[in-house]
């Protein structure tokens, strides 16, 4: 029930070093939105800012319109899920999940109906009199998920819950925490994580933050498709797209760009005749490229250094120069061992994606 | 020679004495008792590590059994014997029988109480407080310093610096003593001779001790406070919770064995305080406790009996604080 703004949001410490600037995000009520990102990019700062934890420096915070900027943390309608659980030790799970309540000094019976009901949603009935150190990893992620749940708030904040679980572990309550959003379509959550499955299953939204600022919002499907920048193009999507330098050959509806040391590839990216000759960049995801019939036209010729062969598709690392990143093609199913072959790949128009001074050309 | 010269030749002597007898004892069991060779050599090498702990912990283990165990022993021994000249004779459980009879003993025994009650309490509380203060001041750890520093200087040192605070000169001669001076400033009629006013002076040889221990007490509490996990405190404050919530909610409890271990080992001390009364007033006034009424009739009235016989006492308070304290401080360390 809350709408998000953030306006020119920054953060400076100590009046030098710069984390964050010019953030400007519109959150609408029962989005979920994860914040993503390169470690160190400041998406647990700026959650910790939206938190009240950190003060932010420049630009303005409203929740529901109200300028929170100077606002205390409780006061903002917000409750927080810490990335080690931040669990009381020395208190039951009853307790834990019933202190913010006891603070606000609600009525016993309040408290009471309301930790009976969190505990049921995420089943922690029989667990209420144990203390943290009596529960699993899974077990203290749920009540601190729960903890968050009491209070009834009007935005969740999430910081990287999941980072402390193990793999299976972080399936499952990856899941729940997909289910629980469900079952409360109108709060608004805001999920930082740098596992970016988490973001493409969980996000209705992704912020992707890279350089102090935003680098892209969007759905996870419009951040794979089209991204707008290298930057994002590369850190989306596993393994990353490949990049590679070239010069517009044929403008049009269609482009065709002669690839540096390979073939010739076709974008569906529309260019003007201006552009004939301009140095660009081609990106193409691994899992896009498919080996090229004889006599077809391709865009790299390269031979294979390395195969992966993971079953359900096999990944062919190619012989890159010097100091360059290795060029990677995804293939389905299972291929003979092509190490040492020299391939030619290429890939249909709409997959082939174009940048300028690492900007995307599609408008 | 030179007993400076004397002093450093002992303990040089003594250095290469220890190093020798791990070096040569270690080789003694190595080579010669259980060499590892031969067709037995993996049942000695087993051997050998068997006995190497107790080879290395024998010099420790010596030297505690000889000045620890064998001195309680003995004092046992002699809390029921009377001595006679020329030797001993058993005297039964008379010397517990006086003890019990001396208005003294029940008046340190009262005071002991009073210290008990009151200097591991506030010791710890004061450093709690410091602690909790200090910890985010950008100038907090010189004040810790200079908190702390009383903690190197020894009892009967600091017993002497009160002793000038509390000094009394006659009314109209110039007050050294601060506390005096003040009181006269603060519109005090004459001054008081502080330590001999029964009951106000055994607070205020507590308060020397007090000085002392709160910043023993303040520098384990800060280390226990600095290892509390700040995202509790963070949590805590999404949660609403105020800073003395904080504090009183989320962090003691916290640091509660911590500061528990720290009240143990101050009231350990505090049952055997000795050096500042003795120092002081001497049990003069009403201020006598265990251990100085222990040395009044061990050393002053050469009576080993009872002097043992009080001793057992001070023994016996200390024993079951201390296994408690040993406990704990196992417990926190697991």
């Amino acid at each position: 029930m809350a709408d998000l703004k953030l306006t020119g949001v920054g953060k400076t410490y100590g009046g030098k070093v710069e984390v964050l600037k010019n953030i400007d995000l519109d959150i609408k009520t029962g989005e979920l939105i994860v914040f993503v990102g390169p470690s160190g990019c400041g998406k647990s700062t700026l959650l910790r800012m939206i938190a009240g934890l950190e003060k932010i420096t420049s630009g303005t915070l409203e929740i529901d319109g109200l300028v929170v900027n100077d606002i205390p943390p409780s006061e903002r309608g917000i409750a927080m899920v810490f990335q080690s659980y931040a669990l009381y030790p020395h208190m039951t799970v009853y307790d834990n999940m019933s202190f913010a309540l006891k603070i606000a000094k609600k009525s016993k019976d309040e408290i009471d109906a309301s930790v009976r009901r969190a505990a049921k949603i995420l089943q922690l009935d029989p667990l209420l009199d144990r203390l943290p150190k009596e529960l699993s990893g899974g077990q203290r992620q749920r009540v601190a998920i729960g903890r968050a749940i009491v209070r009834d708030p009007k935005v969740y904040l999430f910081d990287e819950p999941l980072s402390n679980l193990d793999a299976a572990l972080r399936v499952a309550t990856r899941i729940e925490i997909a289910q629980l959003k469900e079952s409360m379509p109108d709060s608004t959550m805001i999920y930082v994580t740098h596992d970016q499955v988490e973001a493409m299953t969980l996000a209705d939204k992704i912020v992707v933050l890279a350089n102090k600022g935003i680098a892209q919002v969007g759905s996870p499907l419009e951040l794979y498709e089209t991204p707008d920048n290298e930057f994002v193009a590369q850190f989306i999507g596993s393994p990353s797209m490949n990049l590679l330098p070239g010069k517009v050959e044929a403008t049009g509806a269609e482009t065709t760009v002669n690839v540096t040391g390979h073939g010739m590839a076709r974008s569906n990216v529309p260019t003007q005749e201006a552009d004939k000759g301009r140095a660009v960049n081609i990106g193409i995801r691994p899992e896009d490229f498919r080996i090229a019939q004889d006599g077809e036209n391709y865009i790299i010729e390269a031979t294979v250094d390395y195969v992966e062969r993971l079953g359900e598709v096999t990944l062919l690392y190619f012989v890159a120069e010097e100091g360059a990143e290795p060029l990677i093609a995804k293939l389905p199913g299972i291929h003979k061992d092509l190490r040492g072959n020299t391939v030619r790949l290429t890939a249909e128009a709409e997959k082939v994606h174009m940048f300028s001074n690492g900007q995307t050309m599609r408008t | 020679m030179h007993p400076a010269i004397q002093a450093v030749l002992t303990v040089g002597v003594a250095v290469i004495a220890a190093i020798a007898y791990f070096y040569l004892s270690n080789l003694l069991l190595d080579r010669v008792l259980f060499p590892a060779r031969g067709k037995n050599a993996g049942r000695n090498i087993n051997r050998a590590n068997m006995i190497r702990p107790w080879l290395f912990l024998f010099p420790a283990l010596f030297a505690l059994c000889l000045y620890l165990a064998y001195p309680v022993v003995e004092t046992i021994r002699l809390s029921f014997t009377d001595r006679v000249p020329g030797g001993y004779e058993w005297a039964g459980t008379s010397n517990y029988q006086q003890m019990l009879r001396e208005p003294k003993f029940w008046e340190a025994l009262r005071n002991n109480f009073f210290w008990l009650l009151v200097v591991p309490g506030l010791s710890t509380l004061f450093g709690l407080i410091i602690a909790q203060l200090t910890d985010r001041l950008s100038w907090g750890n010189i004040a810790k310093s200079i908190i702390f520093m009383p903690m190197a200087i020894s009892f009967v040192g600091a017993s002497v610096i009160f002793k000038l605070i509390y000094d009394y000169r006659p009314a109209g001669e110039e007050q050294i003593g601060i506390l005096n001076a003040v009181y006269l400033a603060l519109g005090g009629a004459e001054p008081q001779t502080w330590l001999t006013i029964p009951g106000l002076n055994n607070f205020l040889l507590m308060v020397v001790l007090i000085w002392i221990q709160t910043g023993f007490a303040m520098v384990i509490l800060s280390a226990a406070l600095r290892g509390i996990p700040e995202e509790t405190i963070e949590a805590a404050i999404v949660d609403g919770a105020n800073p003395f919530q904080i504090f009183f909610k989320i962090k003691v409890p916290q640091i509660m064995p911590t500061i528990m271990v720290v009240w143990t080992t101050i009231t350990i001390l505090v049952l055997k305080i000795f050096d500042i009364v003795f120092a002081m007033t001497n049990g003069q006034w009403g201020t006598q406790v265990l251990a100085n009424y222990m040395y009044d009739k061990l050393f002053r009235a050469n009576d080993w009996g009872v002097g043992s016989a009080s001793a057992m006492v001070i023994m016996l308070l200390v024993l079951p604080i201390l296994v408690w304290n040993v406990r704990q401080a196992r417990k926190e360390m697991r």
